[in-house]
């Protein structure tokens, strides 16, 4: 933190991500979105008649799965487009603690809302 | 660094109100954050007189019922968004950058936006009683009371745009501050090192980031009701008016901490340098400020015990908040540690900051109070609350500013506050302020609710009440004192050392006032209590005077017109929301204008240098 | 509305162009190595979270507390917004290259791809009103329910901001055209590129929370 260097420069661009890098993100995003729709139409849309055993099992995990797949998505992009995972710890600080604190927001309302319609957690938005 | 003959004539000369609405200089923005808040803290005063004087007597008739619900609404909104916070604001502005040695904030033509978006911003709101229409329904604004049902005319209209406007100006301020001081700091200012009131100012920059969203949300939601005919919290519609005490609880309780965090800081600079020895644990301070901060975002909800959450709930937040009072209690060991063995000396600046001790002690004890759940639903509702958050606010905030006033006035005005004066606005004030609120407690345990416009004879309040309204106008009289104190001031030889109290921190190692630029050379920092340090290490009690010294080869940012135009662009486009009503056609001819002009200035404002109508050097 | 072209244009104030007597790495001081500019838009994003977190609640929470009216399932259409938010991360990757475009001094690169991103922008603009418009005339107005009022505002203020990000990354199109974005100066595109993937982040959130929950029930 002491450490009063210029900040003129971009000092941390030599560990910068290559444009090669960028294309590679790209696809994985674009794997995971294709992903998320699939996932969709299997269980629940066009697919589901073909999907067969697949849906059916995969069908009580739909929720977990789309959230664990959008967070992934969302951490590729901050980390290598918005270069938190080259700049200085500062920043990812900064956005992790505004982060946690929105979903813990975000948890503990639907906790408060569920819990006084007589719900339980998992029995919620979904 | 050059530091060689003063040449410092401006490119062209300015009028001195077109100096004041286009500068960028922080001191002196920070100067009209604290005029503009003093005179709303008068209006808020004066609202509270009133308020006073109708509850003097039982079945008093001064005022009517509507008109009362107006007064408490508008006291409440205005001391809080438009007196404590701009109050705190005006020494953020003033003197964080010369705390930390810096020639001023990250962006200063954002901060003068900020400023010019605040004046309006409260502005627009009193301008709500030329309508006979100020907001009636609580600081608050609980729906369903503030939907277009239940308050069919402008009142709270006024109230849910006047608040989005301020939020504005508190988010772009929040930015600033927080980059400002992780970033501008003096070499060799570690976090660690930095005075408490720079901490504590960090701190609140933090709160005012992640609250102000959340009720800027519950806004636009209550607007949306109000004007587009939504039903987020109209129950008819299926809307959850406790969604809007959630989100409103959210923003409010790290709100509260917004209001105090600030003082606490004030405090802590003020206590060392009237015992001539550093803050106690200075470390323990800072985390358990950031402890206080990181909590108050998990208790909002002790607000709404007596919406029956139920006991789930009910007892995670009674444990969270009383969790709150260890960090507190912490901050007041420490005060009482650092006074402890010192030489004191009880200049009105210590007085203030003595009285804050012993004052914001019974507010948090009386707060520690409401967060058992069942002891809650006795008080809520009743003056004892009242009392808590006037002990806590008026002792805490009110108490500490003014101590931060007399404490840093020579530093802002280059002139003296006169320590007699000062003394009679302690007393007035100490005396005052517990007459006013000390039987508030009583008066609350009996039963007497908040904001309602009169009682009936007989039920015990008749005395207390009687009492409370003496003391409101003794603590008028104290302001009063001080006016005529500030008045004086004015009036004598500006002549205040550089030094006068034998301070801590950097900036009272330059001239009163400082120049434009603070420091002719920017300091260089090897420990905290930079100053005291300095001093040491040169042997001396005091420096001799600083003298001022050429601006030469100084580059500061020049005036700028765009900050006050986007502000006046920002303002038109909401009071063009005030008087539309349909979604067919949201947007009058006003909110457009309004909008254009704001995206014009901000345009403008992007593409001006940044030295457009600098001084020539 | 606080747009981040407020942010200001440089941290001028601790400058201290003295030119003759010292050398240049005294003139920009921070205390971090990095533009006062930069940690305030991520200052500003991290305030921006909670926005979105309070929209994405309040739709969450209201949802199905709608008396009346159409629901998600009347209304959302799987191939239109997966179309939109294809839109939005190739714009993020768009992005991307022109920053490194910019930062290697490359111009026709920065314009390329920075006009590729401006187009998406618009694109996705274009499909929001063509969304909104479409779902208006299958009967679902601002006020008709709690789950269009809570909808159209979770989505109408991510809108606006894409729309804000459009107008911003377009003024830097035309500063790029000009030659005003020589690489010493890709901060400028920097501090848009974080805003627009920030954007992109919460489409990425409000993609699956909103539109494909919300139908796979």
């Amino acid at each position: 933190m002491a450490s009063h260097t210029d900040a003129h420069g971009e000092h941390l661009d030599h560990a910068h991500a290559s444009a090669g890098r960028y294309i590679q993100i790209a696809v994985i995003l674009f794997a995971l979105t294709a992903l998320e729709v699939l996932l969709y139409e299997a269980i629940f849309g066009s697919l589901r008649e073909s999907s067969g055993a697949l849906a059916t099992s995969l069908g009580p995990w739909f929720v977990e799965l789309l959230l664990a797949l959008s967070a992934l998505k969302f951490f590729l992009v901050a980390a290598f487009y918005m270069h938190l995972k080259f700049d200085i710890k500062a920043l990812t600080w900064v956005f992790s603690f505004s982060l946690g604190l929105a979903t813990t927001v975000i948890l503990s309302l639907f906790l408060l809302f569920w819990y006084n319609r007589g719900l339980w957690w998992m029995d919620g938005p979904w | 660094m050059a530091t060689t003959a003063l040449e410092h004539a401006p490119a062209y000369q300015r009028s001195t109100i077109v100096e004041w609405l286009t500068t960028v200089d922080h001191k002196k923005i920070g100067i009209m954050y604290g005029a503009s808040a003093f005179i709303f803290f008068l209006i808020g005063g004066i609202e509270a007189l009133i308020i006073r004087a109708q509850l003097a007597t039982p079945n008093g008739t001064l005022v009517s019922a509507e008109m009362y619900n107006q007064l408490f609404t508008m006291h409440g909104t205005t001391m809080i968004f438009l007196a404590v916070m701009p109050l705190s604001a005006m020494f953020f502005n003033f003197f964080v950058p010369l705390l930390i040695g810096a020639r001023d904030v990250a962006f200063p033509r954002l901060n003068a936006m900020s400023l010019w978006v605040f004046i309006l911003g409260g502005i627009f709101l009193n301008a709500s009683f030329l309508f006979a229409a100020a907001p009636n329904g609580g600081w608050f604004g609980y729906a369903p009371l503030s939907s277009r049902q239940y308050s069919p005319g402008m009142n709270m209209d006024f109230w849910a745009i006047g608040l989005q406007i301020l939020g504005i100006a508190s988010i772009a301020a929040g930015v600033n501050f927080f980059t400002t001081i992780i970033n501008m700091r003096a070499r060799g200012m570690t976090l660690m090192r930095m005075p408490i009131f720079v901490w504590m100012t960090l701190i609140t920059q933090v709160l005012v980031l992640l609250s102000f969203p959340v009720i800027t949300i519950a806004l636009v939601m209550l607007t949306a009701d109000r004007t587009f005919g939504s039903g987020f919290f109209v129950t008819a519609a299926g809307g959850d008016p406790m969604l809007w005490q959630h989100l409103f609880w959210v923003f409010g309780h790290p709100e509260v901490y917004i209001l105090i965090l600030p003082a606490f800081g004030i405090v802590s600079e003020v206590l060392p340098v009237f015992s001539r020895k550093p803050l106690f644990g200075y470390s323990a301070m800072v985390f358990s400020g950031a402890f206080i901060a990181f909590l108050g975002f998990g208790v909002w909800s002790h607000h709404m015990f007596a919406t029956g959450m139920g006991p789930l709930a009910d007892s995670f937040f009674s444990l969270a908040t009383m969790l709150i009072a260890v960090p507190t209690g912490v901050k007041i060991f420490n005060w009482i540690g650092t006074v402890w063995g010192g030489s004191i000396s009880l200049k009105t600046p210590m007085l203030f900051a003595l009285g804050f001790i012993a004052m914001f002690i019974i507010g948090g004890l009386s707060g520690v109070m409401h967060s058992v759940a069942p002891a809650d639903l006795q008080q809520t509702d009743t003056y004892f609350v009242v009392a808590h958050f006037h002990y806590v606010l008026f002792g805490g905030s009110i108490f500490a500013l003014t101590a931060g006033a007399y404490y840093w006035w020579p530093k802002m005005f280059g002139r003296m506050l006169d320590e007699g004066l000062g003394k009679w606005h302690f007393w007035l004030s100490m005396i005052g302020f517990n007459v006013t609120f000390m039987p508030m407690h009583w008066v609350g345990l009996l039963g007497m609710p908040r904001r309602v416009y009169t009682y009936p004879e007989g039920l015990g309040f008749d005395l207390f009440n009687m009492v409370q309204t003496v003391g409101a106008f003794i603590l008028a009289l104290s302001i009063l004192v001080f006016m005529w104190n500030v008045i004086r001031s004015w009036r004598g030889p500006a002549d205040a050392p550089a030094d006068p109290w034998g301070g801590a921190t950097l900036e009272w190692s330059i001239p009163s006032p400082p120049q434009e630029f603070n420091f002719a050379e920017e300091p260089v920092v090897a420990e905290k209590d930079a100053f005291w340090a300095m001093k040491d290490a040169a042997g001396v009690d005091r420096f001799p005077e600083p003298g001022h010294v050429s601006g030469r080869g100084i580059h500061m940012p020049g005036p700028s017109w765009w900050p006050v135009v986007v502000a006046v662009g920002l303002l038109m486009f909401f009071v063009g929301l005030m008087v539309h009503r349909s979604w067919a056609f949201p947007f009058t001819p006003v909110s457009i204008a309004g909008f254009a002009l704001m995206v014009f200035g901000v345009f403008k404002w992007a593409y001006e240098p940044v030295d457009a109508h600098a001084p020539q050097h | 509305m606080l747009t981040p072209r407020n942010i200001e244009e440089a941290a001028m104030t601790s400058a201290v162009l003295d030119h003759d007597a010292h050398p240049a790495p005294e003139a920009h001081h921070t205390s971090l190595p990095i533009d006062n500019r930069k940690l305030a838009m991520w200052t500003f994003i991290g305030s921006e979270c909670l926005l979105f977190a309070s929209l994405i609640t309040t739709f969450l929470i209201y949802r199905d507390s709608s008396v009346g009216g159409p629901g998600p399932k009347d209304m959302f259409e799987v191939p239109l917004v997966t179309f939109g938010t294809a839109i939005l991360l190739f714009s993020s990757f768009f992005v991307v290259m022109a920053l490194d475009g910019a930062k290697n001094g490359n111009r026709k690169k920065l314009i390329l791809w920075l006009s590729l991103t401006v187009m998406c922008g618009l694109f996705f603009v274009a499909m929001q009103v063509y969304e909104f418009n479409h779902f208006y005339h299958k009967g679902l107005g601002y006020s008709t329910n709690l789950f269009s009022s809570s909808f159209y505002t979770l989505t109408g203020f991510h809108g606006a901001h894409v729309a804000i990000g459009t107008v911003w990354l377009a003024t830097l199109l035309k500063d790029a055209i000009k030659g005003r974005i020589p690489a010493e100066k890709a901060i400028n595109l920097e501090l848009s590129a974080l805003y627009w993937h920030f954007v992109d982040v919460v489409w990425i959130i409000i993609f699956p929370v909103v539109y494909l929950m919300s139908l796979g029930r």
